[in-house]
């Protein structure tokens, strides 16, 4: 079975964001990029699939500019197989990185694909649940653990107020949660190696999927701020300022 | 325009962030239709509930074993087959309807808009990115619109409808997954989302059993809920469901007792709506002070028992 990975480039997750102060966007020169984490721990999943001999081969995909190779390679570095770079301008849009992917499926015809949770850069959380739909296979989002049974899965989802098991027929869409597995770093000899496996060059173009913005993006501001309030001395002032002053108790 | 709302519920009672996705629902300004979908005698009742909300103008029942678990494909469809006469679709963005929703939007061809905290225009919403450290202004070009809402920043529709109830015409199982079963932990305490005090332990309370010998009898005593940090849930210290934070619940209640908490960005992408916050912590610096109202610089060992035992004397 193949497994296919989709990968995004994010603003690395401990990068405090600034908002332009012209409200176009988030700062985004010279910040430090990296691969989205629920996606690192999908592709994490997919080599622990292929090391327990239940999947064959490891394909990453990654739809971005032309530095979102360097994505694709940090997931070569942790050990897949090979890559596949869709080269896209600007902002794409959850439901047309999953029309691509549905093209790329049916090109590769993976078994599994498995896929993060969200990005943490727009917090969507869609594109899996959009390339199960178009594809018309099964999902399981939010996965805490994953079992391979034959060409079926087995997946349990972390839900609100605890977790629940269901049976995917195969081939599947699962998404990862943050407690699915705990991602390796890429030792020196396997970023070397990485530099050696092959990323296939596509553009969006190759697969005719119009990518244009259905949301138009007005604005973008600062949260509204919340100011620190005051220290208390002792429980007894805590306890009386809830009462009296927050009214809370 | 007539919006569907589609409703979350217990598969007993209808539960309180349908009646504060209703209020983003009704601000797109159309009529409101809420669709109950569930299996069993629990979903008639659950649908009762719904019709006599405010602002509901009719309600639609789904009863079938395909619904019982919530499973994604067959809500899809189903939501997808009533699609024809609405257009907009609105839902709480709890695990439910994260997972089911981009399916419907995929499907009608729509790209949806994900927790949206401030309905500006019927096409023209709010939602926070970069886990709330951003807040975006879009407009949605799509002819029907697909929303998810989060619930912490809407207030709850009342009572004082009696919309009539239908039938939802059927949708065919896809059949593509099945249940196997679920651990919900089952507990007297409020459901975080909607609890109005939470108390929350962080690493500092180093295990388990200080969770239980610290933060649950405060919690107790204050009928509140109990939540945790990234931090503490990584540590095995509380279940994952006690998370709070931008990858695990969003909160919004009255008051919010941070125990032991130091304030990741994470975490207060979860919790800084909340109208009173109050932490507790021995490191003066932590930035949790930031957000919180009251701070108390103490031994959370010795401050939690005291505190417990003052509210005692209160009365609570």
């Amino acid at each position: 079975m193949k497994v296919l990975v989709p990968v995004k480039r994010v603003v690395d997750y401990n990068v405090k964001v600034r908002v332009k102060s012209d409200g176009t966007g988030v700062e985004l020169a010279n910040v430090k990029m990296s691969m989205n984490p629920f996606d690192e721990i999908a592709v994490e999943e997919a080599l622990r699939l292929k090391e327990a001999g239940k999947a064959t081969e490891v394909v990453v995909v990654s739809i971005g500019p032309a530095q979102a190779s360097e994505t694709i390679r940090t997931a070569l570095a942790m050990g897949a197989d090979r890559g596949i770079l869709v080269k896209a301008e600007g902002n794409v849009e959850p439901l047309a990185v999953a029309k691509i992917l549905k093209a790329v499926v049916e090109a590769e015809q993976p078994g599994l694909v498995i896929l993060g949770k969200q990005a943490i850069d727009d917090d969507s959380n869609q594109t899996g649940q959009m390339l199960a739909a178009l594809l018309g296979w099964s999902q399981a989002t939010f996965a805490s653990k994953l079992e391979v049974e034959g060409s079926d899965f087995k997946v349990t989802r972390e839900v609100d107020g605890g977790l629940q098991t269901i049976k995917l027929k195969g081939p599947a869409i699962v998404t990862t949660d943050l407690r699915l597995n705990e991602p390796r770093y890429a030792s020196l000899p396997n970023i070397m190696k990485a530099k050696k496996k092959p990323i296939d060059d596509k553009s969006v173009a190759d697969y005719g999927v119009d990518v244009t913005p259905r949301l138009e993006v007005l604005k973008t501001a600062e949260p509204a701020g919340r100011k620190a309030g005051v220290k208390v001395k002792d429980v007894a002032e805590l306890v009386n300022k809830l009462k009296t002053e927050a009214g809370v108790l | 325009m007539t919006t569907l709302l589609i409703a979350e519920h217990d598969h007993e009672t209808l539960k309180d962030s349908t009646n504060k996705a209703l209020t983003a629902a009704s601000q797109l300004g159309g009529d409101v239709h809420v669709l109950v979908a569930g299996g069993g005698q629990g979903t008639k009742a659950a649908a009762e509930a719904a019709a006599k909300l405010a602002g509901v103008s009719k309600v639609l029942v789904a009863e079938g074993p395909a619904y019982e678990h919530d499973l994604a494909e067959p809500l899809a469809a189903l939501i997808v087959a009533l699609a024809g006469g609405y257009d907009a679709f609105v839902a709480p963005a709890t695990s439910r309807f994260k997972n089911v929703m981009p399916r419907v939007a995929a499907l009608l061809d729509v790209m949806q808009v994900s927790e949206i905290i401030k309905v500006v225009a019927p096409d023209t919403y709010e939602r926070p990115i970069y886990a709330g450290n951003a807040i975006q202004t879009v407009k949605s070009k799509d002819a029907k619109k697909v929303i998810t809402v989060r619930t912490s920043t809407f207030a709850a529709a009342g009572e004082g409808g009696s919309a009539a109830i239908e039938n939802a015409a059927s949708a065919a199982d896809p059949g593509l997954s099945t249940f196997v079963g679920e651990e919900v932990a089952k507990s007297d305490r409020p459901e975080l989302t909607s609890a109005k005090i939470i108390v929350s332990g962080g690493r500092a309370m180093q295990s388990r059993e200080n969770f239980a010998k610290y933060i649950e009898p405060l919690a107790d005593k204050l009928g509140a809920g109990v939540g945790a940090s990234r931090a503490a849930v990584d540590a095995g210290y509380a279940p994952n469901d006690w998370q709070v934070g931008q990858t695990g619940k969003v909160v919004a209640p009255e008051l919010y007792v941070a125990v032991g908490i130091s304030g990741a960005i994470q975490h207060l992408a979860g919790m800084k709506d909340s109208k009173v916050i109050v932490a507790i912590n021995k490191d003066e610096d932590a930035p949790i002070f930031q957000v919180a109202d009251y701070g108390l610089v103490a031994d959370l060992y010795q401050a939690v028992p005291e505190l417990t035992e003052a509210l005692g004397k209160l009365g609570k």
